[in-house]
């Protein structure tokens, strides 16, 4: 039977594009639907009801959505290139990180760059730095977070591999993640975008930028 | 000796999970009580990061989270599985329990600390309709997990009884067994478990931790200017 895989997000997207970093690795294939959040198609809010929101991948009809749900069902789904490691205390070490980025990363990061204020946006620069040790501690010894290839926890750190810079271009915002700061993870972030099946679904860089400075502005100007 | 301890508190929802997990798996552990107004060293030490409770500890090796504890015992000790096995049935626990967590819990405590008024009116009708896909979720099903007691069991396992003292303590119903027959059958189907009985904390005691819980929240509502 032919296998049929939809991927619903947005080119913009971190948490989309986690979605189609994993199918790639696994050299899966796939239909790209973009989706358009203030006009949500009709197959969106039937295939995600509950959140309404992207990513929602749908394997034979069947939808999934949150995505590290959804990078766990990829791994579940198509062993080859296991993007998991196999020992429980490596993968519970995974999910923990995966969690702690979307948790307190993000929202760090966020506002970090578009903060209403200076102080706002200083305090969590401070906080966002705190939060970086962490995972500049988590790749000791280690090329990739997932060890010697690319796993799901390096998925999962999208945002920082990459969105991080794009944020910090378009706000304005000075470098959060620097090699004197971050060595490993500064070295990290540039050895995730050369991985060709992650370089192909990143986000064309200038119009991500100019989205971005368009969207939430340049905030952080000397005044 | 086996090596598992579990650093948690009495009345917490994300512990008492962790200890149904182990108990159905029949792992024997110890557990720490930890006092969160005063955390401890080893607390510290082995939860740098949020500094909370539960954490598991197994052969000293540290896990924190308790959906990333809840997979990690699933996958060591494989006696009495807590996942399904299709992976499309475990997306799917795995999507609900994150459901629950961090949209159903929350919506019945704000319908609960909030003070009589509209808005809490409104927090009642949405916790409400959070339930509601809940019970869904269970039409036609003994136990969340099938024929036995599973992951997202545990998960939702937070509704009969803290939901109550909830409840109790913000002068609220939300769970009618007449809105919620399905919710309110697999309940009692849960409660009746020995094993998940023999963890639940008395309900004074839940009870209390609500009334702690809601006073300081109400006291910062009305702290804020």
């Amino acid at each position: 039977m032919a296998e049929e895989v939809l991927v619903f997000g947005t080119w913009s997207s971190p948490y989309g594009r986690r979605v189609e970093m994993a199918l790639k690795l696994k050299g899966i294939e796939y239909k790209y639907i973009e989706e358009d959040l203030t006009n949500k198609s009709p197959s969106l809010l039937k295939y995600n009801p509950v959140h309404k929101k992207i990513p929602v991948l749908v394997h034979n009809g069947k939808p999934v959505a949150e995505s590290l749900v959804i990078l766990e069902y990829i791994d579940e789904t198509w062993k080859n290139h296991p993007i998991f490691p196999k020992d429980p205390y490596e993968r519970a070490n995974a999910r923990f990180w995966a969690k702690f980025i979307d948790e307190k990363c993000l929202p760090a990061i966020r506002k970090a760059c578009w903060g209403e204020d200076q102080k706002e946006r200083e305090k969590a620069a401070e906080e966002l730095s705190k939060l970086l040790q962490f995972l500049e501690n988590e790749l000791e010894g280690k090329r990739y977070f997932g060890g010697g290839t690319i796993g799901l926890l390096d998925i999962a750190a999208n945002m920082i591999g990459y969105w991080l810079g794009v944020f910090e271009e378009a706000s304005g915002a000075s470098e959060l993640l620097t090699r004197e700061k971050f060595p490993k993870l500064f070295n990290w972030a540039n050895e995730f975008v050369s991985v060709s099946a992650i370089k192909e679904s990143l986000p064309p860089r200038d119009k991500h930028v100019a989205f971005m400075r368009k969207r939430f502005g340049m905030v952080n100007t000397s005044k | 000796m086996a090596g598992v301890k579990l650093i948690g508190t009495a009345q917490s929802l994300n512990c008492i999970r962790i200890e149904w997990a182990l108990k159905l798996k029949g792992v024997e552990y110890e557990l720490i009580e930890e006092d969160l107004l005063n955390k401890s060293p080893l607390l510290l030490k082995y939860n740098p990061v949020h500094k909370k409770v539960p954490v598991l500890l197994h052969h000293g090796k540290p896990i924190a989270e308790s959906h990333v504890i809840l997979e990690y015992i699933d996958e060591t000790w494989k006696n009495n599985p807590l996942l399904p096995e299709d992976p499309y049935e475990r997306s799917m626990a795995r999507f609900w329990a994150k459901f629950s967590d961090e949209k159903c819990i929350f919506g019945a405590y704000e319908a609960a600390w909030l003070e009589e008024g509209e808005e809490k009116q409104k927090a009642i009708q949405s916790a409400q309709e959070l339930l509601a896909i809940l019970e869904k979720q269970i039409e036609g099903k003994k136990y969340f997990g099938g024929e036995v007691v599973g992951f997202l069991d545990l998960v939702v396992g937070w509704i009969p009884r803290w939901l109550n003292a909830m409840e109790e303590v913000g002068g609220i119903k939300l769970l009618d067994a007449e809105r919620f027959p399905s919710l309110h059958e697999w309940s009692q189907n849960f409660m009746a478990n020995p094993v998940i009985k023999e963890c639940i904390p008395p309900q004074e005691k839940l009870v209390n931790y609500f009334n702690f819980g809601i006073s300081y929240r109400r006291s910062l509502a009305v702290a804020k200017p």
